[in-house]
This record gives structure tokens, sequence and C-alpha cells, in this order.
């Protein structure tokens, strides 16, 4: 089959579905690979670059439309694409069916295979394939790297001649893909990072990337909905939250806000007021923008300035690093493919009964799929149960315990040898040295040898043969025939623990 | 015939120092054989000594008996598979019991008894031979019923009689009041009865303890029992006045005992905890189900090999399954063609992983795995983080994280393999069962955990082949 990648026409957009070094992996595949000229020229991926991988360079975006199987994008097609597409095609990339329902109409009309990797289920077989978090981790860093543009200070503090600059203060609202990264880039960079987020299960992830977790008291309240995703809160516990940022505003220098539920317009967080009693010169970026955003003065797609605070409305980051997303986004691709193509004959084949590919395909044969039915498993235990505080009881060792056993033992002992004859003393004494004997020799064997130190101790403990041997010239018959049976019973274990040992050890070697 | 017994007793001392010194060449691999070989002399020594000076007559009966038993114990031995070694040895230990009930039995039924005793050594004898007997039995029963759960005869769950310990605690009183009747009727001429009866009670308390005890804690039990078998030979020694028997019995019981410490610690459990059995069973703290546990990432074999052939430091663990499935030579082959490609691979041993003590070692050497590469967990537990590949062969509850996470679970404190803090771990099992202890293993629901489902060794001649 023959894949086609398009140059992306959404302005501003410079990423690409595929590049050069993951169009060679796809050939192996058994696929063609056909990219539209300058596809990749603003990711920094050149012409050149995809001809020496092995691709075909198309000089126009018709013959990619018109003669590709599948076709790999980035951002859903506009108008114009989606009317090229034709019956029996297969069209993998973002589509967000909820929010562009007629997009979909058009794709189901037009008889294509859709798949949207942002529909890929949330479950760990299908991380792979997990576009959203390729984006949503680029989108985190590059948050920062735009804060640090429009803020005027170091973010780590520093003590120099010129005197002490503090460290940049920096609250990540929303600890997903995104906050995470967010929280690591600001970070390394020095800054003082705080971090919120309603699911409590995630304070660990926050802590563990070096912020510290801000905690609201509601205990009972767990954010986490479906897929790992966060949920919408009660209204007692949105105004806890709210009087926390409304606090935290007037002491940081930049929130970064990530907060978003699937589905819905993105929750506000940050009021007009709370952008006023930040200090001159903070910055807010907010990752929601095209959601509507977290932030009410947002302005989608923009930077705008007011009273002193930059608030920052970009809904292109990870077009704004392209080269690093058009690379992570081609091999969740890649992964995609991969699975789509079991025999590796470049034939896909889209099995319905996979729960991935289930729920990544919107449309298919004329028929909308959208939505998939709810995914079985989820990522994450739905409810971690509380686990109680281990209480470790450590009992104080007794000094007396021992001693006072000790006593009692040598008293006993004591006891017996004022009643024993002497030839029971002779014995016992040899019996005691023995025991302690064993004890320091056996200790020195390795554990490597512990089976075959069983199995010759068994043999020497038919030592007890010499008991019988006593006994069986006894001129009592029934004796002399019990230590004839009890010779023999001794003798099976005499000779095979000896050669099942020696057999072992045979084995042993370097 | 020798008559001098001073030429017997110095070939009794002979023969012991002779058995000190095979224990003592087992502390490693190389001087291990020849301690075996001590052990062979000494034996012989001590056998050719007796036969020479203390027997009388029916010189052709102990030869029969010898050349009968000593027939079946070398076939024995030669047809027994490394991994039946744990039955094997059971076996043989109820043999040395069933020797020390029958010794015993045959010296109270000599009338030159009372003869040669009388007042207190009378009494001592009496006992002497009461507690030969008893260990003897006990040994005995046990023996065989630990033999009937590792060979599968016997269900390996724990067989948990309500009031067990109330049980166990009545036959114990019940055997000293038979020691006090034994040692009033014998110095009347009698006690046959009541030696009966302590030894069909002692054989029934052997039985139950075995019974009670779960399949993973076998380990101690096989060495618990070796170290009864010795106690009954020393016993036996103390009722004939022999002091080889009561040094040989002494050795191999304190050995049998400290292997069942080492045990008992590797486990992080308390011998008598073990002995009262019970261990194994769901009791409300198990965490039953797979459902709330996350999902598991299953892997090919071929994805195994590529994931082999591109890391640098690889960790084999085996367990249980590796013996079951008789794994052992695939993993010496897979081994060594890792080894040629420059590959670092060493094994990782839990004490107690497998059925007795140090029954997965003898696995690998059968398969010609180089010792110097098998580590015990002590050695090995710290460079985990710098593994690139684990292999899990067939364990479960010596690779189980919640032993650390979960103080208050059923193997909680329990030391164990932390495969987990390597790059990639990859589990090999049959299915998505529980190990012996019934613990769910959070292990497989980890990012970084691939499941490798199926027959352990089909699966890893598979991996070797796309090697």
């Amino acid at each position: 089959m023959r894949i086609g990648v398009p140059r992306e026409i959404f302005a501003g957009e410079k990423r690409v579905a595929t590049t050069p070094d993951v169009a060679a992996q796809l050939i192996k595949l058994g696929f063609e690979v056909a990219v539209e000229s300058n596809a990749g020229a603003a990711a920094n991926y050149s012409d050149a670059a995809y001809e020496s991988a092995g691709c075909t360079v198309a000089a126009t975006a018709g013959d990619i439309w018109g003669n590709s199987d599948i076709i790999l994008k980035v951002r859903g097609p506009d108008d114009e694409e989606a009317a090229r597409l034709k019956s029996g095609q297969t069209l993998i990339s973002f589509l967000w069916p909820a929010q562009n329902p007629e997009l979909l109409q058009q794709l189901t009309d037009r008889g294509v295979t859709a798949m949207a990797m942002d529909s890929v289920p949330r479950i760990s077989r299908a991380q792979k394939v997990d576009a959203l978090s390729s984006m949503a981790n680029i989108a985190g860093y590059r948050a920062v790297i735009e804060a640090a543009q429009h803020f005027g200070r170091f973010f780590t503090g520093q003590i120099t001649a010129a005197g002490k600059v503090p460290p940049a203060k920096v609250l990540v609202i929303g600890a997903g893909v995104a906050g995470l990264a967010a929280i690591g880039a600001a970070q390394s960079m020095g800054a003082i990072v705080r971090s919120f987020d309603t699911r409590p299960e995630v304070k660990e992830q926050i802590e563990s990337m070096g912020a510290e977790f801000l905690m609201l008291d509601f205990a009972d309240e767990d954010g986490s909905g479906e897929g790992g995703y966060a949920k919408v809160m009660s209204d007692e516990f949105i105004k806890a939250e709210m009087e926390l940022f409304a606090e935290q505003a007037k002491d940081v220098d930049i929130i970064i806000t990530t907060a978003l539920i699937p589905g819905r317009p993105a929750p506000r967080l940050i009021t007009a007021e709370m952008v006023e009693s930040m200090k001159d010169g903070s910055v807010i970026v907010d990752l929601a923008a095209e959601q509507g955003g977290n932030c009410e003065l947002t302005e989608p797609g923009k930077v705008a300035v007011h009273k002193g605070v930059t608030l920052i409305g970009y809904t292109d980051l990870p077009s704004r690093l392209a080269a690093q997303s058009s690379q992570l986004y081609a091999t969740n691709l890649r992964h995609l493919l991969t699975d789509l193509t079991p025999e590796k004959d470049g034939q896909i084949v889209v099995d319905m009964e996979d729960e991935v590919f289930r729920g990544a395909t919107v449309c298919k044969d004329g028929e909308t799929t959208w939505p998939p039915p709810a995914p079985k498993l989820s990522a994450a235990p739905k409810k971690a149960k509380p686990a109680p505080a281990p209480v470790v009881e450590k009992k104080k060792p007794s000094v007396m315990g021992p001693i006072i056993g000790m006593v009692i033992a040598g008293l006993a002992l004591l006891g017996l040898g004022a009643v024993a004859p002497a030839s029971f003393m002779a014995h016992f004494t040899v019996f005691v040295l023995a025991c302690f004997v064993g004890y320091m020799v056996i200790w020195n064997v390795t554990a490597a040898l512990h089976t075959p130190l069983m199995s010759v101790t068994n043999a020497i403990s038919s030592i007890i043969i010499i008991g019988a041997l006593i006994q069986v010239s006894s001129d009592n018959e029934l004796i002399m025939w019990i230590a004839v049976v009890t010779v023999g019973i001794a003798s099976i274990n005499i000779f095979g623990g000896f050669a099942v040992t020696r057999r072992m050890l045979e084995m042993f070697r370097k | 015939m020798i008559t001098n017994t001073g030429i017997i007793a110095m070939s009794y001392i002979l023969a012991t120092i002779l058995f000190i010194l095979a224990l003592g060449g087992l502390s490693n691999q190389e001087t291990a054989r020849r301690g075996n070989w001590y052990g062979i002399i000494g034996m012989t020594i001590a056998l050719i000594a007796t036969v020479m000076g203390v027997v009388t007559q029916h010189y052709e009966y102990i030869l029969v008996a010898l050349v009968v038993g000593g027939t079946i114990g070398l076939i024995a031995a030669r047809r027994v598979q490394m991994t039946q070694m744990p039955e094997l040895v059971a076996i043989l230990h109820s043999l040395v019991g069933a020797a020390a009930v029958a010794v015993g039995f045959a010296n109270f039924m000599d009338p030159e008894r009372l003869a040669h005793y009388a007042g207190v050594e009378l009494t001592i004898h009496d006992i002497e031979t009461y507690l030969g007997v008893l260990i003897g039995a006990v040994t005995f029963s046990g023996s065989v019923i630990a033999f009937g759960k590792l060979s599968g005869r016997i269900g390996g769950k724990p067989l948990t009689l309500p009031g067990r310990h109330w049980f166990n605690l009545l036959l114990l009183l019940a055997a000293i009041w038979f020691a006090y009747e034994f040692v009033v009727q014998s110095a009347a001429g009698g006690g046959m009865q009541p030696l009966i009866i302590m030894t069909v009670i002692a054989l029934v308390f052997g039985i139950h303890m075995v019974m009670a005890i779960g399949g993973a804690d076998m380990p101690v039990v096989v060495s618990m029992l070796n170290s009864y078998s010795g106690w009954a030979a020393s016993a036996t020694g103390f009722m004939l006045g022999n002091d080889l028997l009561i040094v040989t019995g002494a050795l191999v019981g304190s050995s049998g005992a400290i292997l069942s410490y080492i045990m008992c610690r590797a486990m992080n459990r308390k011998f008598l905890s073990v002995i009262a059995g019970g261990f194994g069973t769901s009791e409300g703290t198990v965490v039953a189900g797979g459902e709330d546990q996350g999902e598991v990432v299953p892997i090919s074999a071929e994805e195994t090999a590529e994931l082999l052939n591109d890391s640098k430091e690889v960790m084999i663990i085996p367990g249980y399954g590796m013996a079951v499935a008789q794994a052992q030579h695939i993993v010496n082959e897979i081994t060594g063609t890792l080894r040629n490609k420059k590959i670092n691979v060493r094994f990782g041993i839990h004490p107690v992983a497998g059925r007795m003590p140090g029954h997965m070692n003898v696995l690998l050497a059968e398969a010609k795995v180089p010792y110097d590469i098998v580590f015990e967990m002590d050695e090995i537990n710290d460079d985990f983080p710098k593994v690139d590949v684990s292999i899990v062969i067939g364990a479960n509850d010596i690779v189980n994280p919640s032993a650390l996470t979960d103080p208050e679970g059923p193997i909680g404190g329990m030391p164990v393999l932390e495969c987990w803090e390597g790059k990639t771990t990859i589990v090999l099992k049959r299915s998505m069962a529980t190990g012996y202890a019934g613990v769910q293993n959070p292990l497989f629901f980890l990012d970084n955990t691939r499941m490798l489902f199926g027959d352990a060794r089909e699966t890893l001649e598979a991996v070797f082949k796309a090697l």
C-alpha cells in the first residue's frame, strides 16, 4: 500500500506526519511512502533527506491525495482536503470528532476509514501510540520556554557580586503529562516549582519531579475520572481550590495552567482579580487556551498583556518545537501502523475487535463508529485504597529472656549430671561437642551446595546401620530379622545418598 | 574378627573425623567432591570395623542385606532426575527414621537389657530408647508425607484442621505420659504396649505436622526432617552407648537445624510459625484477582530475543517453574549464546527458590551453567539498577514487591530479589495464577514488566531460536 504524507496547510503548522527515519522503517514494513514536496521543510526535514530514506517526493498535493491508500496527517483535513478523499482510503491524523461533528460526517459520507490519534484509548498497551501524551509532553516543555522568554528574570536563584537574585516561583496547575513536563523543565532551570491537581494519586509523581504538591484538605473527593483523566469536582471543592489559587497568585511569578477535562470547555481557574493581584512582570501560560482557557483573560493564539502580567495563549506549542514533535508523532504513527500490519507485508488490517483500533477508528465503510464503547480497563486503579500507615511495633529484645533460658537449661543439665552415671556423662560430652563442631562446619557451607549437603548428611546419618549390625548377631530370631531388614534399609540410604551426592557434585563446574 | 576394642574405637574416631571433613569439604565447589569421598571412606571404615569387631554370626544375612539395599540405592541415585531431588532426599530421610524405630524396638526386645542396666541407668537407657523411637517415627511419617507432597501425590495445600495446635499439644502430652508409663513398666519387665502406642502417636504427629505445612515452606520442612533424622541417629547412639552414632547424629542434626534456620530467615518467618503450619492459606489478607491491579503487557518470544540482544547486563531469576518445565538446559544454551555476544549474563538465586535448599543451584549445575556466574540474592540484589533485562522463570513470591511494601501481607518482610529496579523485567509464566503464598504479585502490572506466557521450556526454545 502507498502511504501519502501531504504538507500541512493549516496556517502556522510546522509539523509533518513522518520523518525520514520513520519513513525508512515504514518502508521496511512493506509500504511505499510518498511525501509532498516541502512537507518537512518547516520542521527542518529536507526533501533530499526523505529521498535518501527511500521515499518518493511528490510535487503536488494532488498526487498525494489522489494516489495514496493511506494518508498520514497531523491536523485533521480542512474542507478542501476532505473533499479530495475517496472511498477506500484510510486517513490517520488528529480529528477531534467531538469538536468537529461536520468533519466526521463528511468523512463518513466519503466512505473513508478515519482513525483519530486523539481517540486512542488510554490503556497501557496503547501507550506507544498515544500521540496526545507525546504532544502534551512537548507542550509542557515549550510552555516553560515561552514563559522564560517573556519573564524578565532568571529562573534560578543566584548570589552574584552584583547582588542576590531570588529564584522564580512557578505554579503548575494540572499535573498530567504536560504539567509534569512543565514541572521538569522549570525545575531543571532552577525555579521553585509548586503544583496542584485534583487527583490525589498524582502527588507522588509531582514530588518525584521535584515539585511541591499543594494539597487541599478534601479527603473524600478524588478527581480521577475514566482513563486517568480528571473529572468535574464539587462546588465546595472548587471554592477551596479557587481560594488556594488566589493566595498562590500573590506569591508566584509564573503560572502554567494545563487543566482539561475531556469533552468539556476548560475550567476557569484564574480570574481577572487573581491576574491583577500578581506582581508586575509575571507570566501566565495557558495550555488550555484552545478549549477556552483556564484563565479568564487568555486570548487564544496570542500573547496579551494585562496590567503588567503577560498572558500567553498559544495554541500551537507543539508546532513551535516542530522537529521534536514531528519525530515523536511520526513514531506514534509508525507504532500504530506496525500493529495494523501484522504480516509486515504493507497491507493494513483494521481489526475492530482490537480495543486500540476500535477506539481510534471514528468512521469506517460509510458508518460513523464514534464514540467507541467504554474502555474495559483503566490505566490506573480507579480508586486507590486508603493505605493505612503501617504501624511497626518493634519488640524490644529482652536481655533477660535468653539469660533466664540459659539458667534454666543449665540447672536442668546440672540436675541431670547429679543423677546420671559416668558413662552417660561421657557420651553427653561427646554429643555436645559434636553439636558445636557441626554448627561451626555447616555455617561455612556455600548456599549453592545446600542440596548436596543435605544428601551427604542424609547418607552419613545412615551410620545408624551400626546399631543394626550390633543387633544382627543376636540369637533371638526376631531381633536378628529386624536387624537384617534395618541393615538393608540403611544401606539403601548409604549407597543411594553417596551416589546421588557424587552425581550432583560432578555437575558443579566452572 | 578383631577382638581389640582399642582398634575399633580408633576406627570410629577416624570415621568421625572423616565425616567432619566431608561436611567441611562442602564449603566450596572445588573441595566438595573430595568431601564426598571422605564421607564414603569414613562410612566404609565404620562398617568394616563394626562387622569385624562386633558381629559374631549371621554374616551371610548382612551381606545379602547390604547387596540388596545397596543395589536399590544405587539404581535410585542413578535414575532420579535432578528436578526430583527433593523427593529423593525426603524418602531417604524416611529410611533413616524407619531404621531408628527398628533399632529401638530390637534393642528393647533384647532380654539382656535388664541384666545390663538397673536403677537410674535403666531409666536413662529407657528414655534414650523411647526418644530414639519417637524421633525416628516422626521422621519416618513426616518424610513420607513430605515425599508425597513434593512428588505431587498429595496436594500441596496445607491441611489446617480446626484446633490443630490443641491436637498437637494433646499428642505431645500423651507422648510424655506414655514415656512415664513406659519407664515404670519397663523396670517391671514389660513396657512393649506403651512403646507401641507412643510409636503410633509419633507417626500421627509426623503426618499431621507435614500435612499442615504449605508448599512454599517445603525447603524448611525438608531440612527440618534432615535434622530430625540426625537427632534420631544420635538418640540411638545414646541408647547403644556408641559415640560414633552420637557424633554423626549430632553433626547431621545441627546441619539440618542450621539449614532450617537459614531458610526461615530467607523467608523472614519464625521457625515455630512454619512448623505450626497453615502458611499459604487465604485468610482475608490476600489480594484476590487481578482486575483492580491494572493491565499486564504481554511480549512475544521474538521481542524477548530482541530485547536480550540489545542489552548488556542480563539477570536470570529461576524459580520452581523452571524445575517443573525442565527448562534448565535451554536456559544454559541461551546463556551461552548471550555470553558469546559479550552480554554479561548472571543468575540470581533466592535462598528459598524451589522446593529444597540449593535446589536451583543443582538444576543449573546439571545444565552445566558455570557456577561462577550463579549468585546468591545478597550478592546481586544491589546490582539490579544496572541490569537491562531480568528474566524471571517460573518464580513468583521471591520477586514480589509487596513483600517490601506491604508489611502486613502474608509474605511481608521477606527479602526478595528486587528485579523491578532494573530497566525491564520479563516474567515467564504459564498463567496469571498466584504463587504458593497465594498473594497477587504487583510486579506483573508494573510498566517495565513484560509477560511471556506459556510453558517455560517451549517459550525459551522459541527465544533461543530467535536469538
